[in-house]
């Protein structure tokens, strides 16, 4: 199987997506003529022309509601923001629109949309262009949610997303971008709404998503030398969160980790450790415990930026505690 | 009569404002006549029935927010009456009359205010959320601003299939300050979407003044930001509306490209139920000065002054508009609220593609 890179497989599943069916679009800024801000799109322009390969003006309001407009009327419409940071400007089109138009208009206009971009931190970003979404957007019903940590799930959770008839937001990563992983050529989709066990273990369960995966991955080799064996759930889609996959693990080891790039008040992790606690009450050994960003803005100094991130060490302190060896 | 042709994107509005009614001494032409017959009634029908609206509000049959749109019904009206029956329309919270202009069913908008299971949307929006997807008529929206970026939108697609329908936007005049509007508009006339944006400036965003909101008071100015035709229409006067609105319509049809509009108009009611007609804002001595413009009045003393219509027959259009009512609200207060079932349905659409 070939082994490619994030970004060519998020590219590869716009072009076959776009070969596949003449109503999908892609629509954002530098999509076009600059290839892409992280060359997602590259040759896109050259292969599909400027009506469906679209630079916008940097008015991220602005593109989100022509996708949502052109949504309603049977486009399906790929919105890329440069970062998801950009895209808060457009929430008002995501959220009150798109996530709202089947409801209110009793489903007769659905809403065949993605937005996507790369989500949470790169390096010495700071404040502004490093913040991690998807507990915001996993709040709205009427959202989809995925965050796909490899580049397989990449391509086949895109795909899925873009063959949707509601909206998908899809989370990338600046820091997956050049990550690599076998993606078959052939056509193939990951089901949105399945978590996927990345690898297993008995002694103590990890659930995580997107770009945390990596995190997650190497604190467990990093256990496994210690003689600790974890279960890595990858949750893939936050909503609809796959709720029996992580039962199953915790069920399997008694105790669990709940691992995000974002801030702990409110976040995804607070969303998972409730499914835990009513449906897996009596299982538990032990608290289950929270990794995610310092509950602080993110800062540029490079000490200070390691320490306000979720990172290997902070993840197998957590798994040690669920364990009672620290 | 000579119409003298302007270049839009120099249009002050003059000549768009200063054309009058149809020669009242030619001899009309039937269909025209019928024409304004049939503008006559829409608007009288969305009278009617919005004064039943205050009524069923005042009964806490219709809740949460209500506006009216009386005093404006000669902007939807003779806007929509330019319209194709391909074409789109896209609006604001203030949608009940536009709504029944673009012929959606007396019965199916009550039975939304009222929140029952025929409501247009099955008792899912209410007042500000009318759609009909039978008639392209893509929503009522309660965001200020936020619904111009997706009839935007809607202009791109039909240009991006090769269409040639048109999206007519509606929005109020408070609406300019928002920057949706100013994102929306500088897309379209960049990309040239067939798209024609219509502002009905009743003066007020809510309770507040345009004077005391915008930097600029004509309104149709803000289109010379981004080189996009456009005119300034008589909104109290059906006709102009549609003579002007077909303009645009055209240019958008045949050219692709876009125009603004602002619609000279006043509102009669308050900015929602819960505003009084006149009072902190504006003076009662204003609005009388307003009320003397009514729309459905000029439009029907033109008529009768023509010869195009009696009082016997206005008579008889009212008693039948009013009937219509009586029985959309009977259809309405008849109809059951919308099954618990539905609470969880049309949150997701089962994917078949």
């Amino acid at each position: 199987m070939p082994v490619i890179t994030y970004r060519d497989a998020l590219n590869q599943a716009h072009r076959e997506e776009m070969q596949r069916d003449d109503r999908v679009f892609l629509m954002g800024e530098e999509v076009a003529v600059y290839q892409g801000a992280y060359k997602v799109s590259k040759g896109l322009l050259q292969e599909f022309g400027e009506m469906r390969v679209v630079d916008t003006p940097i008015t991220e309001l602005g593109f989100a509601g022509v996708g949502v407009g052109a949504a309603m009327v049977g486009l399906r419409p790929v919105i890329e923001f440069m970062t998801w940071n950009f895209a808060l400007l457009a929430l008002d089109q995501v959220v009150n629109a798109a996530a709202k138009m089947l409801y209110m208009s009793g489903g007769q206009y659905k809403m065949p949309i993605v937005f996507r971009g790369p989500n949470g931190a790169a390096l010495q970003l700071s404040a502004q262009h490093s913040q991690a979404w998807e507990s915001w957007l996993a709040h709205i019903p009427g959202l989809k949610v995925v965050a796909p940590g490899t580049p397989y799930d990449a391509k086949g959770l895109l795909k899925s997303a873009i063959r949707d008839d509601n909206p998908v937001i899809v989370l990338e990563g600046e820091m997956l971008y050049n990550t690599k992983g076998e993606v078959p050529d052939e056509d193939y989709v990951v089901p949105i709404g399945k978590a996927e066990v990345k690898r297993e273990g008995d002694h103590c369960t990890i659930v995580t998503h997107g770009k945390m995966i990596l995190v997650a991955l190497r604190a467990a080799e990093e256990l496994e030398k210690q003689g600790i064996r974890v279960d890595v759930v990858d949750l893939r889609t936050i909503r609809p969160m796959d709720v029996e996959a992580i039962t199953a693990s915790v069920r399997k080891t008694n105790r669990a980790v709940v691992l995000e790039e974002g801030w702990e008040v409110c976040g995804v992790g607070a969303q998972v450790v409730d499914y835990i606690q009513r449906e897996c009450f009596d299982d538990l050994d032990a608290p289950v415990v929270r990794v995610h960003q310092a509950d602080v803005p993110m800062p540029y100094a490079k000490n200070l930026e390691r320490a306000a991130k979720p990172d290997a060490a902070k993840t197998i302190a957590a798994v040690k505690k669920v364990m009672y060896l620290e | 009569m000579a119409k003298k042709k302007s270049d839009p994107r120099n249009n002050n509005g003059a000549t768009a404002t200063a054309t009058p009614a149809a020669g009242a001494a030619a001899v009309a032409d039937p269909a025209e006549v019928q024409l304004r017959r049939d503008l006559l009634r829409s608007m009288l029908l969305q009278r009617r029935f919005e004064e039943r609206c205050a009524e069923a509000y005042a009964l806490g049959k219709i809740g949460g927010f209500c506006h009216l749109y009386i005093g404006q019904e000669a902007c939807g009206t003779g806007a929509i009456s330019a319209l194709r029956a391909d074409d789109y329309v896209i609006t604001t919270y203030r949608d009940h009359g536009q709504a029944l202009a673009r012929g959606m069913s007396p019965r199916s908008i009550m039975a939304e205010l009222f929140g029952r299971a025929d409501g247009c949307v099955g008792g899912k929006g209410g007042s500000m959320h009318l759609f009909d997807s039978n008639v392209n008529f893509l929503g009522g929206h309660g965001i200020v601003g936020g619904h111009i970026p997706i009839g935007t939108g809607v202009g791109f697609a039909i240009k991006y299939r090769g269409g040639d329908q048109v999206c007519l936007c509606f929005m109020g005049e408070a609406a300019v300050n928002n920057g949706a509007f100013h994102e929306a508009l500088n897309m379209a006339a960049l990309w040239k979407l067939p798209v024609v944006y219509i502002i009905e400036n009743n003066r007020y965003g809510m309770g507040t003044a345009l004077e005391r909101a915008s930097a600029i008071n004509d309104i149709a100015e803000r289109a010379c930001a981004y080189n996009m035709p456009r005119a300034v229409l008589d909104g109290q006067d059906v006709l102009a509306v549609r003579r002007g609105v077909q303009e645009a319509v055209e240019r958008a049809r045949t050219e692709s490209v876009p125009t603004l509009l602002e619609v000279r108009t006043y509102r009669f009611m308050g900015h929602s139920m819960s505003d009084a007609v006149s009072g902190t804002y504006r003076t009662k001595a204003e609005l009388e000065e307003y009320l003397k413009r009514d729309p459905i009045t000029l439009l029907r003393t033109n008529m009768q002054d023509a010869g195009e219509i009696t009082d016997e027959e206005v008579s008889k259009m009212d008693e039948e508009l009013k009937a219509i009512v009586q029985d959309a609200w009977d259809f309405a207060d008849a109809s059951p609220e919308p099954p618990l079932e539905a609470l969880y349905e049309d949150v997701y659409v089962e994917t078949t593609t």
